[in-house]
């Protein structure tokens, strides 16, 4: 059975959030649409947004790595939004693994998202339902579009390609390969959703830092305040 | 979690109807074996019976409120075999309409009895449609509590005693006001549902206990490192990705202080178990037609409170990824 996801390159993605504007401008216009933003110009902007990318700071100062993070659906093997929608209107599609929702039959209870580890599903605050990535269902699906282009709006926007799209259950994808290599994983498996997204790890790289990048050598004052030890493990210590 | 008023009125609500109607089948069942004076089917028992649906009326209303499409609630009613909300959708008309059921055949007084069991238990249509409605108000309470308690994330939540806590709130809510309704119609039954409605409270005082308890000491099994897969002991967030709200940071998180977290807690520990004892003891011994009332409004008051206080302290997995804003 096809078990269509992504793969997220950690090592790669360098937070520009070009996914998240492409997609925005794929499915706000499509299937899915629209994805209203409320207040935009205003004091509390919010509005509909299917992937987000977060930024994490690892490590002590001054051995501190940045980690951009994107996370859209996960569309897991085990979706737990599925079995508690009372509609029927989250569903799992059979043919490629794709989680989605029902727009006609959403009430907006918005249940599903409390079932949801992940925190991936949004209500739309104009339409009242529960909105989230359709893997861009009607580009992947649409045979009138070159096979190439048969891809996510984010996976073909992000300009590190930190992004990958396949089949998961297939052993020769590009995908399944990539995250043999790379000791891809799936977040939080304490839960046994099986995200079908996996992420890829930061991988070693070798860091040397000199004492007068840190410090200014230049500074005719010279009040620099001393620096904190630098102590404890870095992120190359304990990645892949 | 944050908690919306509307599941706030609706848990509560429907829960007191529940334990009313528990409350009045248990008092026919008790006259029935002459172990309490038979009492009016119409100003009673019928009148009973609509107040009864009357809160479960206001706290399916209430429902509405949740839904982002109200006009297509019904289809909510079609995955029973997977979701607890769909089965809660099934399970409140159903004790609905045996509630209806219920006060009108002790309206129109068709209380002949069928049979009689070994010359003793006379059994009728009203007894049948009992003991038929306290098992759905059972299923109801179980439906009801299991929508929280099958969501295995929400630890606080995925325990036996979130039921048993239902349960026993509704009992001990709709016992009071029986005792209050016994008392404001003049009827002697103020004792006996007092003393259950006493003990009920005691019971929900000692598995909310055991939850609170088990909630304060709770290890969460999702830290910030499984959410996004580093290993690393020290991981700060520094962006969740946009500079306002969303979605994500309005429904899970409750936006309190801890001080009044603790205030909430207090208030409703007071409400809801210490002031009505005191004044259903007072009421046994006073006679008031007044104070059983007054319990019940406290008691109810309380458990809005203690509903708040149960979404507020149910903490998602999902916050992990919405630490920090900037």
């Amino acid at each position: 059975m096809t078990q269509l996801a992504l793969v997220i390159d950690l090592n790669v993605c360098v937070g520009c959030h070009a996914c998240v504007m492409s997609c925005k401008e794929w499915n706000t216009s499509g299937w899915a649409g629209t994805m209203v933003d409320q207040r935009p110009y205003d004091a509390d902007p919010t509005g509909t947004f299917f992937n987000r990318v977060q930024m994490f700071e690892v490590g002590e100062y001054p051995n501190t790595e940045t980690v951009h993070f994107p996370k859209s659906c996960l569309h897991c093997e085990e979706p737990p939004c599925v079995p508690v929608c009372p509609t029927g209107a989250s569903y799992k599609r059979e043919d490629n693994g794709v989680v989605l929702v029902d727009y006609d039959k959403c009430i907006g209870c918005k249940y599903c998202s409390w079932a949801c580890p992940y925190g991936v599903r949004e209500i739309d605050e104009q339409q009242k339902v529960m909105k989230k990535c359709t893997l861009c269902i009607d580009r992947i699906t649409d045979q009138s579009l070159p096979e190439k282009e048969r891809r996510p709006a984010c996976v073909l926007s992000c300009p590190t390609s930190a992004r990958l799209f396949g089949d998961v259950h297939d052993p020769d994808s590009e995908v399944s390969m990539a995250i043999r290599e790379n000791g891809g994983y799936q977040l939080m498996p304490e839960w046994g959703t099986q995200p079908a997204n996996h992420y890829l790890p930061r991988r070693k790289t070798r860091i040397q830092i000199f004492d007068d990048e840190l410090e200014r050598a230049d500074n005719p004052l010279k009040k620099e305040a001393p620096l904190p030890a630098a102590e404890g493990e870095t992120l190359d210590d304990v990645a892949f | 979690m944050h908690p919306a008023f509307s599941v706030i009125f609706l848990t509560t609500l429907i829960g007191a109807g529940q334990g009313l109607f528990m409350a009045l089948v248990t008092g026919q069942f008790y006259s029935m074996l002459n172990l309490l004076a038979p009492q009016d089917s119409v100003s009673f028992y019928a009148t009973g019976s609509l107040l009864s649906l009357a809160l479960l009326v206001l706290g399916l209303f209430a429902s509405f409120f949740h839904l982002g499409h109200p006009e297509r609630a019904w289809r909510a009613a079609s995955k029973w075999r997977t979701s607890w909300l769909s089965r809660e959708v099934i399970a409140l008309p159903a004790f609905m309409g045996l509630v209806a059921l219920y006060g009108i055949s002790h309206y129109f007084g068709w209380t002949q009895p069928w049979i009689v069991i070994k010359g003793q238990l006379p059994v009728d249509a009203t007894l049948v449609l009992g003991v038929l409605g306290v098992l759905m108000a059972v299923i109801l309470f179980v439906c009801t509590a299991m929508i929280y308690a099958s969501l295995r994330f929400l630890q606080e939540w995925h325990t036996p005693l979130t039921v048993a806590n239902f349960i026993l709130f509704g009992l001990a809510s709709g016992f009071t006001l029986a005792a209050a309704f016994s008392a404001w119609t003049g009827v002697g039954l103020v004792v006996f549902y007092g003393t259950w409605a006493v003990i009920f409270t005691i019971l929900a005082a000692i598995t909310r206990g055991f939850s609170m308890y088990r909630n304060s000491r709770i290890k969460h099994k999702s830290t910030l490192r499984s959410a996004i897969g580093i290993r690393h002991t020290t991981i700060r967030q520094k962006s969740m990705g946009f500079m306002g709200g969303s979605f994500n940071t309005r429904e899970f998180f409750h936006g309190a202080s801890g001080g009044t977290l603790t205030m909430v807690k207090l208030f409703f520990a007071v409400m809801v178990f210490m002031v009505p004892v005191v004044l259903l003891a007072m009421a046994n011994l006073m006679e008031s037609a007044y104070l059983p009332l007054l319990a019940f409004a406290a008691q109810y008051v309380g458990l809005m409170a203690e509903r708040w206080y149960f979404f507020a302290e149910a903490k998602h997995p999902q916050n992990l990824y919405y630490q920090s804003v900037a």
